[in-house]
């Protein structure tokens, strides 16, 4: 497992040693620790089955962990009292793998449930939701029943719900999964916006594409551990120092705390991208 | 994509918890049947205490004499003589001295008409009745109307039908005890039925619950849905069940008939209390679905985080 982990003072979420199985079977991830800093922008990948959707799900308080801590803010979820999750249910937006959206429900209902269950007024919100809708392309389609539309088009649907609240961190899981090319970009700037305004990021996705775009942490899962390779711009200043000096450079890579090996893996990976 | 103004779509918002037609019909029909046979059985509980009323207070407004015959007397003055002397104490109405004629009448159901020989020798009965002050005092001393009776040398004893005021209040007692007993049971069953409904509705509607809860939505929210559809169901349920059993009694009073059916119902035309008590079933078998429907909705949100 990375080491490196807790750098920032107070991350919006923390994991200190979490493992998880789903009932008595296998543990599907292991001796997790790592941060998510404020406003901070990381992608997730792993092969199917490796377990991205149970990390999310950790993080989106879908699931508890068997072991590990996992705090929120700087506190325990474990020991928060009931009436205080939804709150924080509430700041944190999730995308789903396969959407979860209402089907008796309209495009528009569907995108403004999260503004509804606070309570809040429909003409408090109408503007911002219709808007929203016209921003990702369903302008047109906000008396729809999801199930009459394209899957992306309910993939945009299930991301304007995710961000429609504002929320301080958004889960997307393989979001870009059902739409062209040109739209994927577009979402993903969505995404970059709102990580500009202060929004912790994370993005699980197969799609390495999308990946490149972007200079960001790539956390990646396989056999249940974790393995973070930071983001391009930070190994290139590692490479600059190692080049300045090459036997400073082991203590450069010492002091980041990373094991060479996961260094070594992420080049593999990165080989004929740029 | 940006080239119009946005507009959102008029309207209110749509239900978050559809009706769920194929579910509800049967729950409406069972809980509508729960709430026909519990204002049946909570008519019944109050017919049976109308009646007891009605017949104590027939037996404990009036005593009886009964004169034995004595060898030579003359029963029937004696009859006459114990008469006046009731007439003569005072919290007594009235006092009638029944001849023998009266008495053969009384015994005709047992040992027919004319098989008795004319000089067998019979009690005779005087009945006394008693000042409606007197009754509501707790009648007048037994002890002292025997005295009377005993130093006029007749051979008499007065029965103050305690023993069969006290049976027929037994039987009323029992007769309403089961009533609210059962009353009691079908509330059970009503509860019952409806958290199991509320059960499997929550079950077919996993979907939005787990939107809901992600979403941020609190337990009382989602609760409140749950709720609040099966405070309606039970309202509609219960204003059917009550309207048939209003309808059953009012046919029952209006024929008269069969009798041993207006025992147990009420005399429809004068019954306010009847009629509070079929108007509250609905709003009771709202609130009982509601309040079964936010447990079971409640204790399966706790399961989850
Ligand atoms: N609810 C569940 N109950 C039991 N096992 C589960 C459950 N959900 C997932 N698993 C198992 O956990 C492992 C990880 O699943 P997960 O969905 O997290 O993978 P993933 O990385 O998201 O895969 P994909 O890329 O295909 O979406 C799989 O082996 C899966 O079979
Ligand atoms: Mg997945």
């Amino acid at each position: 497992m990375t080491a490196s982990p807790h750098s920032d003072p107070e991350p919006v979420v923390r994991f200190d040693n979490v493992g998880m199985r789903y009932g008595r079977g296998p543990e599907i991830l292991r001796d997790l620790s790592f941060d998510l800093p404020r406003g901070s922008f990381q992608f997730l990948t792993g092969p199917s089955g490796a377990g991205k959707t149970s990390l999310l799900k950790l993080i989106y308080l879908a699931a508890k962990p068997s072991r590990g801590l996992i705090s929120f803010f700087g506190r325990d979820a474990a020991t928060l009292p009931r009436g205080e999750l939804p709150d924080l249910r509430r700041s944190i937006g999730v995308v789903f793998q396969e959407f979860r959206l209402l089907n008796h429900l309209s495009v528009f209902d569907n995108v403004a449930l999260p503004l509804r269950v606070t309570g809040r007024k429909r003409s408090d919100y109408a503007e911002d939701v219709a808007e929203l809708l016209a921003w990702v392309g369903l302008g047109d389609k906000m008396t729809a029943l999801p199930p009459t539309l394209s899957g992306g088009e309910q993939q945009r649907v299930a991301i304007a719900r995710a961000v429609v609240g504002q929320p301080e961190i958004l889960i997307a899981d393989e979001p870009t999964g059902n739409v062209d090319a040109e739209m994927g970009m577009r979402l993903l700037r969505l995404f970059v916006e709102l990580n500009k305004l202060g929004t912790t990021i994370v993005i699980a996705t197969h799609d390495l594409q999308l990946v490149r775009m972007i200079d960001a942490p790539v956390m990646t899962l396989s056999n249940g551990h974790l393995h973070i390779r930071p983001p391009r711009s930070e190994r290139q200043r590692h490479a600059e120092a190692r080049e300045a000096d090459g036997r400073e450079a082991l203590d450069s890579v010492a002091q980041a705390g990373r094991p060479a090996g996961n260094r070594v893996s992420a080049d593999e990976g990165e080989d004929g991208d740029d | 994509m940006t080239d119009a103004l946005p507009k959102p779509p008029s309207g209110g918002s749509g239900r978050l918890l559809p009706p769920d037609t194929g579910r509800d019909r049967p729950l409406f029909l069972v809980a509508a049947i729960l709430v026909f046979l519990a204002c049946i059985a909570a008519l019944g509980a109050r017919g049976a205490w109308v009646q007891a009323q009605a017949w104590t207070s027939d037996l404990e407004g009036s005593l009886t004499i009964q004169v034995r015959p004595v060898g030579d007397r003359d029963t029937s003055e004696d009859a006459a003589r114990a008469a006046e002397i009731a007439r003569g104490l005072s919290g007594v109405r009235d006092a009638t001295a029944h001849d023998r004629d009266h008495a053969l009448s009384l015994l005709a159901p047992w040992l027919g008409e004319g098989n008795l020989p004319d000089d067998l020798p019979l009690p005779l009965l005087v009945e006394v009745e008693l000042d409606t002050a007197t009754v509501r005092d707790g009648g007048i001393a037994v002890a002292a109307m025997q005295a009377e009776l005993d130093a006029a040398g007749i051979a008499a004893s007065v029965d103050d039908h305690s023993r069969w005021a006290g049976a027929v209040r037994r039987a009323a007692r029992t007769a309403q005890t089961l009533g609210l007993s059962l009353l009691a049971l079908l509330a059970g069953a009503a509860a019952a039925v409806v958290a199991f409904a509320a059960r499997a509705s929550l079950a077919a509607r996993v979907d939005v619950i787990d939107a809901l809860h992600l979403c941020g939505a609190e337990d009382r929210f989602i609760a409140g849905l749950f709720q609040r559809r099966f405070f309606m169901l039970g309202l509609k349920s219960g204003v059917a069940g009550a309207v048939i059993a209003a309808l059953v009694s009012i046919l029952v009073s209006l024929g008269r008939a069969p009798a041993d059916m207006a025992f147990f119902l009420p005399q429809w035309d004068a019954a306010p209390f009847e009629l509070l008590l079929l108007g509250g079933a609905p709003l009771l078998a709202g609130l009982t679905a509601a309040i079964s429907a936010r447990l079971a909705v409640v204790s399966d949100l706790r399961g989850r985080w």
